[in-house]
C-alpha cells in the first residue's frame, strides 16, 4: 500500500477531497504529508467512485490544492495498548505527549470497537461509594452504570469529579480501587492542569489514563478522542479484570465537533444543527459502559456536559439523557446559595440503583428513606412556591416543618466540602435524621417494620 | 447467490452499487467480500441505493455485491418463541457462539435452529385439501405456546402425503401439497415471509375486549383494546420503558413481542435476566415462554434498527393467525423514526420536519394500523396490540414524532416529568392522557366486573379534574381558606392519587393488581367520600376524619389487602362506619355539654 496520492480536489474546513483514488476503503486511514514534511492523520469519511472525502484530524491550515501527498494506510484508527498505560498521558489520538516514550504495545485494536452484543452482559448490580450523601443516598451509582453529570458553565462539576475519583470504593467492606480513564475533550489548558495535579495530590495518578485534545488541540480529534479512551478502558477491564472508571469531559465539545464536521460535509441538520445521526453516535460511546457475563471488571462512565444557558431539553443532556442510565443534575441557583455540591435532586436520577441497594448491598432501609426522601422534598418545592405568595409566616404548622426540612436537607445531606468522605450508612443517617423533624403520619413511601426501626422524632 | 454489481461508493450505512440492471426494489443483498446484509431501497438510473444492516467500515469500492433475488424475509416457526432477535432476525445467542461478547460482522447465521428436532403432531391426511392459513400440524413450543403449523397463505392445494407424527427439524419435509397446476409443493415445520409486508386476514372485528394489564390507571381510567393501540410518551427518566416491561410482564396477551428498538442494552439484559424468574398469574409458568425479544440496541447499526420493527410485527402477526392475542412492545419508536430520519439524510432527500422525512407520517400509519382483532383465513380470531413507547425531543410532544403519532393512536398515556420527579409512578398523567376505547369496553366493564364500574369510574375522573381547578386557588391562597366541601374534594383525590394511581412495580402484590381489586378500591375510596360528606353535613370537619387515621390506612390498602381475598374489603366499610359514627357520637356529647 504505498501509492500516494499527489493533490487534492478540494479543501473545505476541516475536510479534504482527493480524486482518482483506488482501492480506499470506508473509515481507513490515511496519512498526509504537507510540503513542509509535516504529516498530518485523516480518515475516509465518504467514498463514491474514485473520489474519497477526508477528515483531517490536526486541520488543514497549510494545505493547498497542489503540494500535499496522500498516503492510505488500509487499516482503521488503532490504539496501542498494554498495561503500561497506566499513568500515561496521551493526546487526542492516543499518542503518548508525556515525554516519557512510546508505549510497548500488546495489542492494536480499532478504536471504533465492536457493539456489545445484549445477551453477553451482566446486568450491572453492585453500587459504588462515592463517599457524596446526595448520590450514594438518593442517585446511587453503580458498577457498569453510564451516569452523566449535567451542568452548566461555572459550576463546580470538575470538582465534583476529582471527588469521586478521589474517593470511589467499590463498597465499604470491598477495598479494592478503580483505574479511572480520563478523556479532555474541549477542555481548557487549567482545566486540565486542575485534574492532572489533583490526580497528583491524591497519588492516584499511577492508576491514571489521561487522553487530552485540549481547547486549542484541533476539532476533529475530538471525535476520536472519547473512543481511544474507551477502547483503552475497554482493554483494562476486559482483557485485565480491572474496575474501570470513566471520566469524559467536556460532551458538549464533542457534540459541537461532530455538528462542525456535518456542516462542512453539508449534512441536513436536524434540532439546532446538529446531525440527525447524533443520538446513534452518542449511543456508540456510551453505550460502551457495562459489564460482560463471563468477565470480572466493568467499564463505568461519568460523562460530564456542560448544559447551554442551562437547558436541560437542549439537543446534548436530551439525547444524552435518553442513553445513559440516569443523570446528576447540578444547579446554579443551589450553587449560588454556597451548597457543595450543587446537586439539586428531584431531576437526577440513577435508573439501575434500584437493583443495587438495599438488603444484601447497602442497608434493608435504602430504597425506602430515599424513595421517601424524594417525595418530601418534592412536597417542600410545592409549599416553597406557596410561601412565595403568602409569605413564610402565613403557612400552616405542617407546611413550616416542611419548609425547615427542606433547608436542613439542602444544608446537611446534599451540602459536604469538598473533601469530605462520607460512609453509607452516614449517609443514610443523617436522612434518617431529616425526617424526624416531620411527624410520623407524614412518611407514607415508608413502610411501618423500617419506621420502627429507624424513624427518631424530633422534640 | 450471482455476483450483480459492484460498490461504487460508500456514505455511512448507505451503499451505491453499479453494473446491473436486475435488482429489485427491496430484494436483499449482501454486500462486499465478508457478504454482509443489506437491502436494496431505492434504484436510480444505473445506481442502485443499498441499506446496509452491519458496519460498513473498510468497504471498498469494486468489491462485489451479490443478488437473492427474493426480498429480505423472515423464518417463521418453532424456536422463535423465547428467542432473542436482532433488527433482522438473526438470534443473538447464535451471533454470541459465533463471534464472542462483542458484535462482529458477515456472520452466516440461521434464523431458526435447524439441529433441533421438535415433537411434531401432523393433523391432516392425504386427501384433505388446504387453503391459505389451514393449519397441518401442531408443535408443543414452549409450555405456554403451541405453535401452529400454517400454511402459507398465497398457497393452497390437496395433501399427497404425510409423514408420520414424530421428531423433526424445521428443515425436514412433513407434508406435501398438489397445487392445481399438478405442481407438487414440500412444507416444512417454517414459512419465509417477507419481513416489509403485512400478512392478510379475513376481516376486522369490532374491538371491545380490554386487554387487562393489572396496571390501575390504565385498565380503569385509560383502557386499552386487544387489538388497539397506545403510545407512551415521555421525556428520559418519566418511566417510559419501566411502563413497557410492566405491561409486559402482566398483561393478559397470550405473547409478547418485545422490540428494543434503539435502546439500552442493559434493558435487555434485564429482561434477559427478569422474565425468566417471573411467573405467569394465569398459568404460573414463566413469562419468558410467552416472549419474543427482538433487540437492536442504540449502539447496533442504524438500518437493522429500522427493520426491527417491522421483525417485530410480523412475528407478531403470524402468532394472530394461529389464533393468539398478540401484545407488541416498541420502545422506542422514536429511534425507528430517527433511524428513517438518518438513512433519508443520507440518501440527500428533501426533508420536512425537524429533518424528518415526509413520509413520516404514512410510515407510522402503515405502522400502527397493522394492529387489529381479526378474523384470520382458518376462521380462528386473534389480535395483535401495539403500545409504542415515544421519546419525544426535550419531553416536547408538539415535536413531529409525538404529533404524528397521536393522529393514529387511540390511547395515549403522557408521562408527566413533574411526577416522575415527585416519584410518582406510574407518571402517567391522568389530565391530558386519553383513551378512546372506553365507549366500546363499556359493555366487557359492566358484564365482566360490575354493572356500576362506569359509574364510579367516572365519578373517580370527576374528582381529579375537580381537584386540578382547586389547585389552582391553592397555589394561590393556601388551603385552608377552601369551604369544608372542597377541603373533602382535595382530601379524597389525594387519596386516589396516592393510594390509587400510585402503583408500586416492586411490590409483589401491588406490582399487578386484577380489575375486580381495582374496582373494590375505586368502591372503598367513594364510600369515604360519602362518609365524609354526611359527617360535613353535620357539621364535623374533614380535618377531625383526617385525625382518626382512616385516610392513611386506605392508602395502605393497595398493600395491606392480597389479590385473592377481595370479601376483606369488608371490614374496611365496618371500620370507616364505625369510626364516622364514634366521630358523630363524640360531637353530639361535645355538643350536649356545650348547651
Amino acid at each position: 500500500m504505498n501509492i500516494e496520492y499527489l493533490g487534492l480536489k478540494e479543501v473545505t474546513g476541516s475536510i479534504v477531497i482527493v480524486q482518482g483514488v483506488k482501492d480506499a476503503s470506508y473509515e481507513e486511514m490515511v496519512e498526509i504529508t504537507l510540503e513542509s514534511g509535516e504529516k498530518r492523520a485523516g480518515r475516509v469519511i465518504e467514498i463514491q467512485d474514485d473520489i474519497a472525502v477526508i477528515q483531517v484530524f490536526e486541520g488543514t491550515t497549510g494545505m493547498s490544492s497542489s503540494n500535499t501527498r496522500t498516503r492510505f494506510l488500509g487499516k482503521a484508527l488503532e490504539i496501542g495498548l498494554s498495561k503500561e498505560i497506566l499513568g500515561r498521558t496521551m493526546d487526542g489520538l492516543g499518542r503518548p505527549i508525556d515525554g516519557l516514550g512510546d508505549i510497548m504495545a500488546n495489542v492494536n485494536w480499532d478504536v471504533n470497537g465492536n457493539p456489545i452484543n445484549p445477551i453477553s452482559r451482566k446486568y450491572p448490580r453492585n453500587y459504588i461509594q462515592t463517599g457524596i450523601s446526595a448520590i450514594d443516598g438518593l442517585t446511587t451509582l453503580i458498577r457498569g452504570q453510564k451516569l452523566p453529570v449535567f451542568s452548566g458553565n461555572g459550576l463546580p462539576h470538575d470538582q465534583l469529579a476529582v471527588q469521586i475519583v478521589k474517593q470511589a470504593q467499590l463498597s465499604a467492606d470491598e477495598h479494592k480501587d478503580f483505574v479511572i480513564v480520563f478523556a479532555a475533550m474541549g477542555v481548557k489548558n487549567d482545566v486540565a492542569d486542575f485534574f492532572k495535579r489533583s490526580f497528583q495530590e491524591s497519588g492516584v495518578l499511577q492508576k491514571v489514563v489521561m487522553f487530552l485534545n485540549l481547547a486549542n488541540d484541533p476539532v476533529v480529534e475530538r471525535i476520536v478522542t472519547p473512543r481511544c479512551a474507551l477502547t483503552a478502558a475497554e482493554y483494562l477491564a476486559f482483557e485485565h479484570n480491572m474496575h474501570v472508571l470513566v471520566i469524559l469531559t467536556d460532551m458538549t465539545s464533542y457534540c459541537e465537533a461532530l455538528r462542525e464536521i456535518s456542516s462542512s460535509k453539508g449534512e441536513i441538520p436536524s434540532r439546532k444543527g446538529f446531525p440527525g445521526y447524533m443520538y446513534s453516535d452518542l449511543a456508540s460511546l456510551y453505550e460502551r459502559a457495562g459489564m460482560l457475563k463471563d468477565r470480572e471488571g466493568s467499564i463505568t462512565q461519568i460523562p460530564i456536559l456542560t448544559m447551554p444557558n442551562d437547558d436541560i431539553t437542549h439537543p446534548i443532556p436530551d439525547l444524552t439523557g435518553y442513553i445513559t442510565e440516569g443523570q446528576i443534575v447540578l444547579d446554579r441557583g443551589l450553587h449560588q446559595k454556597g451548597v457543595y455540591p450543587p446537586i439539586i435532586v428531584l431531576p437526577s436520577l440513577s435508573r439501575l440503583m434500584k437493583d443495587g441497594i438495599g438488603q444484601g448491598f447497602t442497608r434493608d432501609d435504602h430504597p425506602q428513606i430515599a424513595n421517601q426522601l424524594f417525595a418530601s422534598y418534592a412536597h417542600v418545592q410545592e409549599v416553597k412556591a406557596l410561601a412565595s405568595v403568602i409569605g413564610e409566616d402565613e403557612l400552616s404548622d405542617m407546611d413550616a416543618l416542611y419548609m425547615s426540612f427542606g433547608k436542613n436537607f439542602e444544608e446537611r445531606f446534599v451540602a459536604q466540602s469538598k473533601d469530605e468522605n462520607r460512609i453509607m450508612d452516614g449517609t443514610l443517617d443523617i436522612g434518617w435524621d431529616l425526617l424526624g423533624i416531620l411527624p410520623r403520619d407524614e412518611l407514607d413511601r415508608i413502610g411501618e417494620e423500617v419506621l420502627d426501626k429507624y424513624y427518631k422524632p424530633k422534640a | 447467490m450471482e455476483q450483480k454489481g459492484k460498490i461504487a461508493g460508500v456514505n455511512g450505512p448507505v451503499i451505491t452499487v453499479r453494473g446491473s440492471n436486475q435488482f429489485q426494489m427491496l430484494e436483499m443483498v449482501l454486500v462486499g467480500k465478508e457478504k454482509l446484509i443489506g437491502e436494496v431501497i431505492s434504484l436510480e438510473n444505473e445506481n442502485v441505493i443499498v441499506q446496509v444492516y452491519e458496519s460498513t467500515t473498510g468497504l471498498k469500492v469494486g468489491e462485489p455485491v451479490y443478488s437473492s433475488g427474493e426480498p429480505l424475509s423472515l423464518q417463521l416457526g418453532p424456536g422463535i418463541i423465547g428467542g432473542v432477535f436482532d433488527g433482522i432476525q438473526r438470534p443473538l445467542k447464535n451471533i454470541e457462539e459465533k463471534s464472542g461478547s462483542f458484535i462482529s460482522r458477515g456472520l452466516d447465521t440461521e434464523s431458526l435452529d435447524s439441529s433441533k428436532k421438535w415433537d411434531v403432531d401432523i393433523i391432516v391426511q392425504e386427501g384433505d385439501f388446504l387453503k391459505g392459513g389451514d393449519i397441518y400440524a401442531l408443535v408443543q413450543e414452549t409450555e405456554l405456546v403451541k405453535h401452529k403449523i400454517m400454511i402459507k397463505p398465497d398457497l393452497e392445494g390437496t395433501v399427497v402425503f404425510t409423514a408420520k407424527n414424530g421428531s423433526y427439524t424445521v428443515n425436514d419435509v412433513i407434508v406435501k401439497i398438489k397445487n392445481k397446476y399438478d405442481d407438487i409443493i414440500d412444507l416444512t415445520l417454517f414459512q419465509l415471509w417477507p419481513v416489509r409486508k403485512p400478512r392478510p386476514f379475513s376481516h376486522r372485528r369490532r374491538l371491545d375486549k380490554p386487554l387487562v394489564t393489572g396496571q390501575r390507571i390504565i385498565d380503569t381510567l385509560f383502557p386499552i383494546a386487544k387489538g388497539g393501540t397506545a403510545a407512551v410518551p415521555g421525556g428520559f427518566g418519566t418511566g417510559k420503558t419501566m411502563t413497557q416491561h410492566q405491561l409486559a410482564k402482566w398483561c393478559d396477551a397470550d405473547i409478547i413481542v418485545y422490540i428494543g428498538c434503539g435502546e439500552r442494552g442493559n434493558e435487555i439484559t434485564e429482561v434477559l435476566e427478569d422474565f425468566p424468574d417471573l411467573i405467569d398469574p394465569k398459568s404460573g409458568k414463566p413469562l419468558m415462554e410467552r416472549t419474543v425479544l427482538i433487540a437492536n440496541t442504540s449502539n447496533m447499526p442504524v438500518a437493522a434498527r429500522e427493520a426491527s420493527i417491522y421483525t417485530g410485527i410480523t412475528i407478531a402477526e403470524y402468532f394472530r393467525d394461529m389464533g393468539y392475542h398478540v401484545a407488541v412492545m416498541a420502545d422506542s419508536t422514536s429511534r425507528w423514526a430517527e433511524a428513517l430520519r438518518e438513512i433519508s439524510g443520507r440518501l440527500e432527500e428533501m426533508p420536512a420536519e425537524e429533518g424528518f422525512p415526509a413520509y413520516l407520517p404514512s410510515r407510522l400509519s402503515q405502522f400502527y394500523e397493522r394492529a387489529g382483532y381479526v378474523d384470520n383465513l382458518n376462521n380462528s380470531e386473534g389480535s395483535v396490540s401495539i403500545i409504542g413507547a415515544v421519546s419525544p425531543q426535550g419531553g416536547d410532544f408538539s415535536e413531529p414524532v409525538t404529533q404524528n403519532t397521536k393522529r393514529f393512536v387511540r390511547c395515549f398515556w403522557a408521562l408527566d416529568r413533574q411526577l416522575a420527579y415527585s416519584r410518582h409512578y406510574p407518571a402517567i398523567n391522568w389530565l391530558n392522557s386519553y383513551s378512546e376505547y372506553t365507549d366500546d369496553l363499556e359493555d366487557w366493564y359492566e358484564s365482566q366486573v360490575s354493572s356500576e364500574f362506569f359509574k364510579v369510574r367516572n365519578h373517580i375522573a370527576r374528582l381529579l379534574q375537580e381537584e386540578s381547578k382547586l389547585m389552582e386557588i391553592v397555589k394561590l391562597i393556601g388551603a385552608d381558606i377552601l369551604p369544608e366541601e372542597q377541603k373533602l374534594i382535595l382530601e379524597t383525590s389525594k387519596l386516589i392519587r396516592t393510594g390509587f394511581l400510585q402503583q408500586n412495580a416492586f411490590h409483589d402484590i401491588d406490582t399487578f393488581v386484577p380489575i375486580e381489586k381495582q374496582f373494590k378500591m375505586m368502591q372503598a375510596i367513594l364510600y369515604l367520600h360519602e362518609q365524609g360528606a354526611n359527617l360535613l353535613g353535620k357539621g364535623i370537619p374533614v380535618s377531625q376524619l383526617r385525625k382518626t387515621g382512616i385516610f392513611d390506612e386506605l392508602v395502605k390498602m393497595k398493600y395491606n389487602y392480597d389479590n385473592e381475598h377481595l370479601e376483606a374489603f369488608d371490614e374496611l366499610y365496618v371500620k370507616i362506619d364505625d369510626l364516622c359514627n364514634g366521630l358523630i357520637e363524640s360531637y353530639r356529647s361535645f355538643e350536649r355539654v356545650n348547651s
